[in-house]
């Protein structure tokens, strides 16, 4: 127990000695989930609208004034002619104009091929297919109001816009907010890229430095030296985790609908994961560049195969099977879940077993693997 | 009742990559308690190997090794706890203080430093003004110095020391030695020392000359002198780089080899002394200097390695 203490006090000591890391590793996981949930973001807000109304008839005023109250929409010009349209989206200064046609009063009679048209800036398709979204909604809605009120039926405003109003809803995350999705996802990689990578190094240096043939050559046991490397990536970990979620709910209002003990025993759980991990890849090299390669290695498949960046279900049978071992889908998700969506700890039975059963082989393997000597 | 040896190595022979390398070919060797034991050669020779199978850090392909009458393969752990071990390179934490280190090394022996303040005390008053620098800062000779007292502070039984004085200055290097000759006459710790300078071998109660994975010879230092049986002289001139492949070029001289601003040069059967300065007259060194030299234990390593090469030629 002393030796374990004394040793503890070294890598706290090596920690706070190299604190541009230190710093480094508890500021960056902010600055990440601040990226992702400001900077960094899918969701569309505040839609730069222009409006050209030649006719200015009560059917057009009503359109208008409704995309006005839309919070949505920003009204930021009226429009004279369409070359004033196109130059205030070259200026930038507008993302969507609805044109009306002039003879949209007397739709009713015209072949009204293109009476509303839509134009958008396609420079972010995402966002310009949202926009598009929504604003064809707000106006079928206000046609649809107005034909109702005039007893007259709209057969057929444009062939664009259909006249079946899909109406879409979505759950527990109503406004599309990009920071929900980000934050469980950012947790998971921040998790394991610095507990991962920074005990992998942090043994491997022991290696390359030549202290570790002091250590082997004396009586400490292999599981004080690995204990003692492994717990202060944890306490690192244990700071992220709850810096970053006491961010994501109170600065960016990210809800944590589920229980947070289960919540934070799944990251216990991850936290362990990814130190194990961290640990069979410092008994497999030799080098701290080659153990920072072999990190980097693990880190890429689970950008892409945990969910993170690409849709699982979308993905090739066989991609879809390794992400099944990949221990960030199941935390990622596990999270979701918990934070988002509120489920119950017993829907996350497989979450749970699924990582606990990787936390054991991985620690087993390492334990095996971890050399009592230099060869 | 007392071993009488701390360390008894058997037929020790160690290969790495799959025998493509033979680090060790069959060493055998005794240390007695609190005797200082110096392995002297080469780089390459196989020092660094022995200790770290004496240290318990690397398995022997066959053989046995005991210390301090431990197996060092079956009962590793036990070894652990009563040896000392100094790499041969700085194995200490850069980024921590003198104090740090030694009090961390005292810890995984279990131990503090005021505990054995007694054995490292004439070693560590001399670095202890320096205790809040990093190790890392440190010149060369308090490095060495600092890392022995990390070996000692557990006060081992033996202490293994992978080339202490490589790197330090010839001051530095006179006074580890001293420190060591303490350590043993005071404490009665034994010590396994490796060097490549042969000067150092003097400071040794007995030495094994080793090259290229086996022992040439093992005897006291004086033993090892009174054994060169041949006439060894002296050679000097104006032109000395001309004056070396000159001697390498005459079929009259056995071997010769630089020491020191001189070269010592032995001859072949049948030449003497009046050969050799005739020889070095025709080859232009008129102002060469020729004298007769005492054999130091370069000399009969030298004289010896030549011998183990016509013997197995490889």
């Amino acid at each position: 127990m002393k030796q374990f203490s004394a040793f503890l006090l070294k890598e706290f000591r090596h920690m706070g000695r190299d604190w541009r890391t230190l710093l480094i590793l508890v500021v960056m996981p902010v600055v990440m989930v601040l990226l992702f949930g400001y900077a960094i973001t899918t969701e569309v807000t505040q839609t730069r609208t222009a409006v050209l109304d030649p006719t200015h008839d009560y059917l057009t005023r009503r359109i208008t004034d409704r995309i006005a109250a839309n919070p949505f929409f920003e009204l930021t010009a009226t429009c004279a002619s369409a070359e004033e349209v196109d130059a205030l989206f070259r200026e930038g200064r507008i993302d969507l104009a609805v044109v009306f046609a002039p003879e949209l009063a007397s739709a009713k009679a015209a072949d009204a091929s293109a009476v509303v048209q839509l134009l958008i800036d396609g420079s972010e398709p995402n966002q310009a297919a949202v926009r598009q979204g929504y604003a064809m909604q707000v106006i079928q809605e206000e046609l649809l109001t107005a034909s109702v009120a005039s007893g007259e039926p709209v057969t057929d405003v444009s062939a664009q816009i259909p006249l079946i109003n899909v109406s879409t809803r979505m759950l527990y995350n109503p406004q599309g907010k990009s920071a929900y999705n980000f934050v469980p996802a950012v947790i998971g990689m921040i998790l394991l890229l610095l507990c991962t990578l920074m005990s992998s190094i942090s043994i491997v240096r022991e290696k390359e430095n030549g202290t570790m043939e002091v250590l082997l050559a004396s009586p400490l046991s292999p599981a004080v030296i690995i204990a003692a490397k492994l717990v202060p990536y944890f306490v690192v970990g244990m700071v992220n985790l709850l810096s970053i979620l006491c961010l994501a709910h109170f600065v960016m209002g990210v809800p944590v609908e589920g229980s947070l003990v289960a919540f934070l025993a799944l990251s216990v759980l991850y936290i362990g994961v990814a130190l194990a991990l961290g640990l069979l890849i410092s008994t497999l090299v030799s080098t701290q560049l080659a153990a920072m390669l072999l990190s980097m290695l693990m880190i890429v498949p689970t950008m892409y195969l945990s969910g993170l960046v690409f849709q699982l279900d979308a993905m090739p049978l066989p991609a879809q099977a390794v992400s099944t071992i990949i221990p960030a889908r199941w935390f990622m998700d596990g999270a979701r879940r918990l934070m988002i969506q509120g489920v119950e700890v017993r829907h996350l039975f497989t979450n749970f077993m699924v990582l606990g059963a990787e936390l054991l082989v991985l620690f087993g393997l390492s334990v095996l693997l971890f050399k009592k000597r230099l060869e | 009742m007392p071993m009488p040896f701390i360390v008894t190595c058997d037929t020790l022979a160690k290969s790495y990559r799959r025998g493509k390398v033979q680090a060790l070919r069959g060493v055998s060797f005794e240390v007695a308690e609190g005797e200082m034991f110096g392995l002297i050669g080469p780089d390459g020779a196989g020092k660094t190997t022995a200790f770290r199978i004496l240290a318990t850090l690397l398995l022997p392909d066959s053989g046995s090794v005991a210390v301090d009458g431990l197996d060092v393969v079956r009962q590793y752990a036990e070894v652990r706890r009563r040896i000392g071990y100094m790499p041969g390179r700085f194995s200490l934490y850069a980024d921590l203080t003198v104090e740090e280190n030694l009090a961390f090394f005292a810890a995984t022996f279990g131990t503090t430093i005021a505990e054995n303040r007694h054995l490292i005390e004439d070693i560590y008053t001399q670095i202890e003004p320096f205790r809040e620098r990093r190790a890392g800062k440190l010149s060369g000779g308090m490095k060495q110095k600092l890392a022995l007292c990390c070996a000692l502070i557990h006060a081992p039984r033996l202490l293994l020391l992978d080339e202490p004085t490589t790197g330090v200055d010839p001051v530095s290097r006179k006074e580890f030695w001293e420190m060591l000759a303490k350590l043993r006459v005071e404490y009665g710790i034994s010590v396994i020392a490796s060097t490549p300078y042969m000067d150092e071998a003097a400071q040794c109660d007995r030495i094994a000359l080793m090259q290229d994975g086996a022992f040439l010879t093992t005897d006291t230092p004086r033993g090892i002198i009174g054994s060169y049986k041949q006439r060894l002289f002296r050679v000097r001139s104006g032109r000395m780089h001309a004056l070396l492949a000159d001697l390498n070029e005459w079929e009259g001289t056995q071997t010769a080899f630089s020491f020191g601003e001189a070269y010592h040069v032995t001859l072949a059967p049948g030449k003497d002394e009046a050969d050799l300065r005739a020889y070095l007259v025709s080859k232009g060194h008129a102002d060469c200097d020729v004298s007769e030299a005492k054999p130091e234990i370069e000399d009969c390593f030298m004289a010896l390695a030549q011998t183990s090469e016509e013997n197995e030629p490889r």
